[in-house]
């Protein structure tokens, strides 16, 4: 298949998922606004990050006083989850070089990894796989700017009445739909839940990153006795 | 200095994305790595949710019943049964506009 055509494929196949990732910037960019960052630094994030989750628990946690090494960390958990993306699309980004591994490694956010891995997969014999991925991962690294440009055009607009940082752990709890039938990730769900209310007062903040660590391993220790 | 602090989240960032390919031998993780690595979303994101629905500012536990807490068993109920992102963060916000005018 030509580069063109693989290119045009990776563009459509990852639009359907674009739905919920339009507002998901929004509310990225009217919150950022909110708690106080300037429109500068809120797209700032956006485009040096581009990890929305990462970039909203970065603010939240700046704004409530974290210290930094606190938001670096919490950062580093959040988005540990691509170092598993990163060694499943290793097989077929192994051997371009090395300006194509920068640029798709930057590209590689959730959506544009869950579409081109399967794109890979099934085109095995296809030697241009990876415009596939840079069709998926330019299409939503634009939306992703351009979303997070009108939330902060909004949140100059606004008004902060309407509570829309309730929008938060409703943006996170809507990232974690497909575990909800899962027993084992309902476990780990409400340990990491209940861990965190009951260390939030503990100091720096890191009551995130001390949650996730502490129900990771227990994740690993229920695999351990269960498989 | 926030701008040095958003610089160092994006080469962070960066590295948990480049890691992996950068390797010359794709080198495969163990199992326990890979499989501990699925469960980071439901390790996390819980963690961000869950203070932000039953905690207020000072960290004190709101009220049972209060708009926020209301609204997001709504979001839980729609959630679970649609699987759809975007039915559930905004069931979430309309009820609890709904709640918050009521109760209010």
């Amino acid at each position: 298949m030509p580069k063109i055509d693989t290119f045009i494929k990776g563009i459509l196949d990852i639009l359907p998922l674009m739905i919920p990732v339009v507002p998901f910037g929004i509310i990225y960019g009217v919150i950022g606004v909110e708690i106080g960052f300037s429109p500068m630094e809120v797209f700032a994030m956006s485009f040096v990050i581009f990890a929305g989750s990462s970039q909203i628990a970065f603010a939240q946690l700046f704004a409530a006083g974290a210290s930094p090494l606190v938001m670096i960390s919490s950062v580093a958990v959040i988005n540990s989850r691509h170092i598993l993306y990163g060694a499943v699309l290793a097989e077929y980004l192994g051997k371009l070089r090395l300006t194509w591994k920068i640029l798709l490694s930057y590209l590689m956010a959730d959506q544009a990894f869950s579409v081109s891995s399967a794109y890979f997969k099934k085109n095995q014999k296809n030697k241009n796989v990876h415009f596939h991925m840079l069709g998926s991962g330019l299409t939503l690294w634009s939306l992703w700017q351009l979303s997070t440009l009108i939330g902060i055009v909004l949140g100059n607009i606004v008004p902060a009445q309407l509570g829309l940082e309730f929008a938060i752990p409703l943006t996170f709890f809507s990232l974690i739909l497909s575990e909800l039938r899962k027993l084992d990730h309902i476990v780990i769900i409400l340990i990491s839940g209940i861990c965190s209310v009951l260390t939030y007062n503990f100091p720096f903040k890191i009551y995130i990153i001390f949650s996730a660590i502490f129900s990771l391993i227990i994740s690993i220790m229920i695999n351990k006795k269960f498989k | 200095m926030i701008w040095t602090w958003i610089f160092i989240a994006g080469i962070i960032t960066f590295l948990t994305r480049y890691s992996m390919i950068a390797l010359i031998k794709p080198k495969t993780l163990n199992e326990t790595t890979k499989k501990a690595l699925t469960y980071v979303p439901s390790a996390v994101f819980p963690a961000i949710i869950f203070p932000a629905v039953f905690l207020d500012k000072q960290g004190d536990f709101i009220y049972i019943l209060s708009p926020q807490i209301l609204a997001f068993f709504v979001a839980v109920i729609v959630g679970y049964l649609s699987k759809n992102v975007i039915l559930t963060i905004s069931s979430g916000l309309i009820s609890f506009w709904i709640f918050s005018y009521f109760l209010y």
